[in-house]
């Protein structure tokens, strides 16, 4: 229960944090017990945003209810649509064209980046440095604009389909996407030289809110959260699906798991998905982009699970079926729900102030978290 | 010793500082390219992207004919209830009767610009189209007719 809000037995100050707060980035709702500025216990209240997509998926068809995914981690909606299009693929053994399995993951990695570029200019914004933002975005709108020409839509894409992709690339895609490369790159200085090398920046983020190991894993933490306390969890380079087992790429460790180590092993794989998009821009492969497959989709009776590898970490779909059109049950594993749960661990005993750089630091998108 | 450190920490401070103004600097006084669109001054100007999709539309040819049979798959597709297709029967010349489109009713405002709709139709009727300036003042003007008054089938179309 949430206790009235002002002060406890103890001469303990009670405060929200949100629903609309600018610091928690959506509806997220904190009570904070404050001993002075000292941080005694973060109880976090969701439910702002439910919208109950697990149930809704239970009405819709196995092409229907992709779409919805988009909606629950708005900023990687390509790889939700990829984890449920791979569920319904696995279950039913379709065989996906290899063109159409470059598309996915190059769109994947380009979500990531655009993902992780709207946490880096709102995490700056977080600790109070405006410009950081604008940077972000003006790398992020080329991503944006170069999804808008394939798929349609800037943020709430629906492109991946049972099968393949939608639709064929665009014929500008390869050009655009290695011209944003190349933007990317000669950019990528000025990200350090804005707010990674800034001493004030540093002091901020360095020591604070540690998240050991052995925590990371019992909060079941995924994504850069964890890897940042050195969790080996990427599920590309575990259990990788598509063609991410013939890539190279790195899975960026850090031993701190405090914010900064967080921080840099964002930067880190901003950098890693380039170096895998540019192994791909150029062999793609010709082909069809969707494999034939029936009108209506029925999956086998049964209970199928798949994991990705999102931008905030791992998002699992399980599919209970009973043989029919649309599925029994939909359960989504999503990575925003665990990696909140840490929070309250991290800041205990923090001043107010470093609650919010390491709130930053996980980014939390609010709809993924309550889906 | 406290003193020296705290010293130390101000001028670190102050020159990661510079650092960042000197940028903030570099762009104020280099600003070759105007990235922020000036909508809606530039609506004449304002260039979408083809595939974009801001609502769904029926084409017509200069004849008012369209190519939608009444099929009704758009209608299954569409996750929302989006779409009703409402059909009519037309009396053929040799007296048979024929399913024909009515009225295609597309509500607006539970559209959710998913293109399923668009993939779903077998004869390529209805497609996407880039206008995305939807408020309007009463709610009702949102549910649309898509078929024009007196269009008609196209000739050779199943
Ligand atoms: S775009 Fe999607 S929501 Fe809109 S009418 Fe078509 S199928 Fe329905
Ligand atoms: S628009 Fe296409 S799918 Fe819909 S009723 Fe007409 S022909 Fe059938």
């Amino acid at each position: 229960m949430v206790e009235e809000i002002g002060t406890n037995t103890e001469g303990d100050l009670i405060i929200n944090v949100g629903p609309q707060h600018p610091a928690t980035h959506g509806v997220l709702h904190l009570v904070l017990t404050l001993s002075g500025e000292t941080i005694k216990k973060v109880e976090p209240h969701l439910g702002y945003i439910h919208r109950s997509i697990e149930k809704m998926c239970e009405s819709l068809s196995y092409r229907q209810f992709i779409y919805v995914t988009s909606r629950m981690d708005y900023l990687s909606s390509h790889i939700n649509n990829h984890a449920c299009a791979l569920t319904v693929e696995k279950a039913m053994q379709i065989e996906v064209p290899q063109r159409a399995q470059y598309i996915r993951v190059i769109m994947d990695e380009l979500t990531r980046i655009a993902s992780h570029e709207l946490w880096w200019g709102a995490m700056a914004m977080d600790l109070g440095a405006f410009t950081p933002f604008f940077h972000a975005f003006r790398e992020r709108e080329t991503i944006t604009d170069i999804m808008e020409k394939t798929c349609g839509a800037r943020l709430t894409m629906n492109y991946m389909v049972p099968g393949g992709v939608m639709v064929d690339l665009h014929p500008d895609f390869q050009k655009d996407v290695k011209s944003f490369i190349q933007l990317y790159k000669s950019k990528f200085e000025e990200y350090n030289e804005l707010v990674t090398g800034n001493i004030i920046f540093q002091n901020r983020m360095k020591g604070i809110g540690i998240l050991s190991k052995e925590d990371a894993i019992s909060y079941g933490c995924s994504g850069p959260v964890a890897r940042a306390s050195g969790v080996h969890c990427d599920i590309r380079k575990l259990y990788p699906y598509e063609i991410y087992s013939q890539l190279e790429f790195d899975e960026i460790l850090d031993t701190a798991g405090d914010s900064f180590a967080r921080y840099m092993v964002r930067l880190k794989e901003m950098q890693q998905s380039i170096r895998i998009v540019e192994q791909l821009i150029d062999n793609i492969p010709e082909g069809e982009f969707q494999a034939k497959t029936k009108a209506v989709l029925k999956l086998p009776k049964g209970e199928f699970y798949q994991r990705v590898e999102t931008a905030r970490g791992e998002l699992g779909v399980y599919i209970v079926s009973e043989g029919g059109t649309t599925p029994y049950r939909i359960k989504f594993r999503s990575p925003g729900f665990s990696n909140l749960s840490a929070l309250e661990h991290m800041v205990k005993g923090l001043k107010i102030g470093d609650l919010v750089a390491a709130m930053g630091t996980l980014d939390l998108v609010i709809p993924d978290i309550d889906r | 010793m406290f003193i020296k450190d705290y010293i130390k920490d101000v001028y670190g401070a102050v020159k990661s500082l510079l650092t960042g103004m000197r940028m903030t600097g570099y762009y104020f006084t280099h600003h070759k390219e105007i990235i922020t669109e000036q909508y809606p001054d530039n609506r004449a100007t304002l260039h979408l992207a083809e595939r974009f999709r801001g609502e769904v539309v029926m084409s017509h040819d200069e004849n008012n004919e369209h190519a939608c049979t009444g099929c009704s798959a758009c209608e299954i597709a569409c996750p929302n209830g989006t779409i009703k297709i409402i059909n009519k029967f037309d009396i053929t010349p040799e007296g048979k009767k024929k399913k024909a489109i009515d009225t295609f009713v597309y509500h607006l405002e539970l559209c959710t610009m998913c293109n399923l709709c668009v993939q779903a139709c077998p004869t390529d009727a209805i497609k996407m189209a880039q206008n995305f300036e939807h408020s309007v003042y009463d709610r009702s003007k949102l549910t649309k007719k898509l078929n024009k008054d007196g269009s008609k089938l196209r000739e050779g179309i199943e």
